[in-house]
């Protein structure tokens, strides 16, 4: 009864994320004395079944074309009840969140959101994940067998490969269900762009600057640093830039080695998605916005007029 | 279209960090000086709903809150924003009841209510941020569940939802009954009531459910931890002393400012 499952989208690959839920996957399974079993969720992916390969026990490939909740939800269940899951773990990706709770429910289990660490305690497992916006942290004891966890993305370090070990792979066909719904277009808005989870370093704007144009200056500085553009939610929600550049709680989680935030306020849903950030640095009128509290070094000076020269002055740098 | 919101009152999250405090023995935040809001995004999923009406031209939306009585306000702003009618279940019981049972006594009162197409709720809160609401309901009822939407209309009869992915955004055609939870988007920014509107909501009439009266396990509710328990809460304490640059003049600030930058850059 101590097996772990880790779910996995191959259109993901083995990204960061998915790295941190395999590590996590594998000390929970070691801890448990269990075995650590592997499930990829859509169109085969050979490099993350050869990632996969020296981690896990088995690897069940889901053989969807593309994600369609309904379809998807009845062969997890149906596999984790097969694989005597005691835990679920998932990344922290759109998909995840909205099966890993409806998951639990089928399976008589209990699920919970962004875990930042895995205690377990007897035969149940604790939680610790931020609450409040990012200003408290609670520990959760899910009561009821399996725990459905989804992770936040580089909470957790990847997981070491089995030495000449390889899983089993087996293919599974998702039983054609009657679509409720359907996805019947999607769009990627940054498709070839570096993710900003990954990017190095994040010029990242908000409220203060007052209006879309600014961020025209930003990408400038951007280029220059061979950076990536983000934002927070205020300027995400004024319309200066698409929902996709929110990093914070409800946005990107991000690990910048240096992300630079140009009038942010760093309000703790705000900071909830850069404290994996290595350095952060602010540019802000005020000196006491919370984001000073969180930087390594910052400027109390108007964006307006430091942008220009910072831009100046790094471009003759690197030249 | 029968459309039901459910609203989530909390403690406001955009009260100063430096003012929150939490209570250790009853593992939840302490109100102090902090006023009670509605959770942003169950008024991103009203707004929503209120916008879908507007493009029907018809329908009727329901506001729909678990809580304490306090939670009364929530619904009148509801109201004051032009929902139709409005319905408290009050909780008089543990102050947070676990996401399953949040679920259960959603569902039961949605059944009281009557028939619905669609139920919206917002993606998690903000103060427990639990972020399961939408899927557990959805499981609860027996309907499908869209997540992350920001925008629904119809075409040729059939519901269009536009939700956000990690990457961009996605169509998702359905047919009601289903749940949705609503994600913030330039769009659904909450509109402000009118003076009027906020007057004349206090004199609409208000649903009021018990939990007995809903035939949901109330002694089981007032007990909490059933599906999960909170353990301990605290604050994280987190020290970076901040470095201000300094020099004579603007161009002196920014210099410093820019080497900084760049050897921080350049050791990546
Ligand atoms: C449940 C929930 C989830 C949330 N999720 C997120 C999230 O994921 N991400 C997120 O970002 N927010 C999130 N928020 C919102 C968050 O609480 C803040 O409202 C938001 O981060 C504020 O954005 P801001 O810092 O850009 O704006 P503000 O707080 O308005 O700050 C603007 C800053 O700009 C400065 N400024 C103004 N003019 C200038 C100038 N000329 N030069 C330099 N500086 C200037 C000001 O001093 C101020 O500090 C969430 C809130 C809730 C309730």
């Amino acid at each position: 009864m101590s097996n772990v499952i880790i779910c996995l989208f191959a259109a993901n690959g083995f990204d960061r994320a998915a790295q941190g839920v395999s590590g996590a996957g594998q000390r929970l399974a070691a801890d448990n004395g269990g075995r650590l079993h592997a499930v990829v969720i859509g169109a085969a992916d050979d490099a993350l079944q050869t990632a996969l390969s020296p981690l896990a026990e088995t690897i069940t490939s889901l053989a969807f074309s593309e994600y369609q909740p309904e379809a998807c939800l009845n062969t997890l269940t149906q596999v984790c009840r097969e694989l005597a899951a005691h835990a679920v773990l998932f990344g922290n990706d759109t998909y995840s969140q909205e099966l890993a709770p409806r998951l639990a429910y089928r399976l008589g289990g209990s699920a919970v959101a962004d875990g930042i660490e895995l205690l377990p305690h007897g035969d149940k497992l604790r939680v610790k994940r931020a609450v409040y916006g990012g200003k408290a942290v609670a520990t959760i004891e899910l009561q009821r067998a399996p725990a459905v966890v989804w992770l936040r993305a580089r909470a957790f370090e990847p997981a070491e490969p089995r030495e000449g070990v390889n899983a089993e792979i087996k293919h599974v066909m998702p039983e054609a269900v009657p679509a409720t719904t359907r996805i019947i277009e999607r769009k990627n808005e940054a498709a070839g762009e570096a993710r900003l989870e990954d990017a190095a370093i994040i010029v990242s704007g908000g409220r203060g600057l007052g209006g879309p144009e600014p961020f025209e200056d930003l990408k400038a500085l951007a280029a220059i640093l061979n950076a990536q553009v983000a934002a927070s939610r205020a300027a995400c929600d004024s319309g200066w830039c698409p929902p996709t550049w929110q990093v914070g709680q409800t946005g990107k989680k991000v690990a910048p080695g240096l992300y630079l935030a140009v009038a942010i306020s760093g309000a703790s849903q705000h900071l909830a998605g850069i404290s994996d950030a290595k350095n952060i640095a602010a540019i802000n009128t005020d000196a006491d916005a919370p984001i000073f509290k969180h930087c390594r070094f910052g400027i109390v000076e108007d964006y307006k007029k430091v942008i220009p020269l910072l831009k100046e002055k790094l471009a003759a740098a690197k030249s | 279209m029968n459309i039901v919101v459910c609203l989530k009152q909390i403690l406001d999250p955009l009260a100063p960090a430096r003012e929150f405090r939490v209570d250790a023995d009853k593992k939840e935040a302490v109100r102090g000086s902090a006023s009670l809001v509605t959770n942003i995004f169950c008024e991103n999923a009203l707004e929503t709903a209120l916008q879908f009406k507007e493009q029907l031209g018809a329908g009727k939306i329901t506001a729909l809150s678990f809580g304490p009585e306090s939670a009364e306000d929530s619904l009148r702003k509801a109201l004051a924003m032009k929902a139709d009618a409005a319905a408290l279940v009050v909780n008089d019981g543990h102050p947070h009841p676990d996401p399953l049972a949040v679920a259960q006594v959603l569902a039961a009162a949605i059944g009281k209510l009557g028939i619905f197409d669609i139920v919206m709720v917002g993606r998690e809160s903000g103060d427990w941020g639990v972020g399961q609401t939408a899927g557990l309901l959805a499981e609860v009822l027996g309907v499908p569940s869209v997540s992350f939407v920001d925008h629904i209309e119809t075409v040729d009869g059939k519901l269009r939802l536009k939700r956000q992915t990690d990457n961009g955004f996605e169509i998702v055609e359905a047919a009601p009954p289903l749940v949705v939870s609503i994600t913030n988007d330039e769009h659904n920014v909450p509109r402000i009531p009118k003076t009027r509107d906020v007057m004349m909501s206090f004199r609409q009439p208000l649903t009021r459910f018990t939990l007995d009266e809903l035939g949901v396990d109330a002694a089981a509710i007032r007990a909490g931890g059933d599906y999960y328990e909170v353990i301990e809460l605290s604050i994280p304490v987190k020290d970076v002393n901040c470095e201000f640059v300094n020099g004579d003049s603007l161009e002196q600030k920014v210099e410093q400012f820019a080497q900084r930058v760049l050897a921080i850059t350049q050791s990546l």
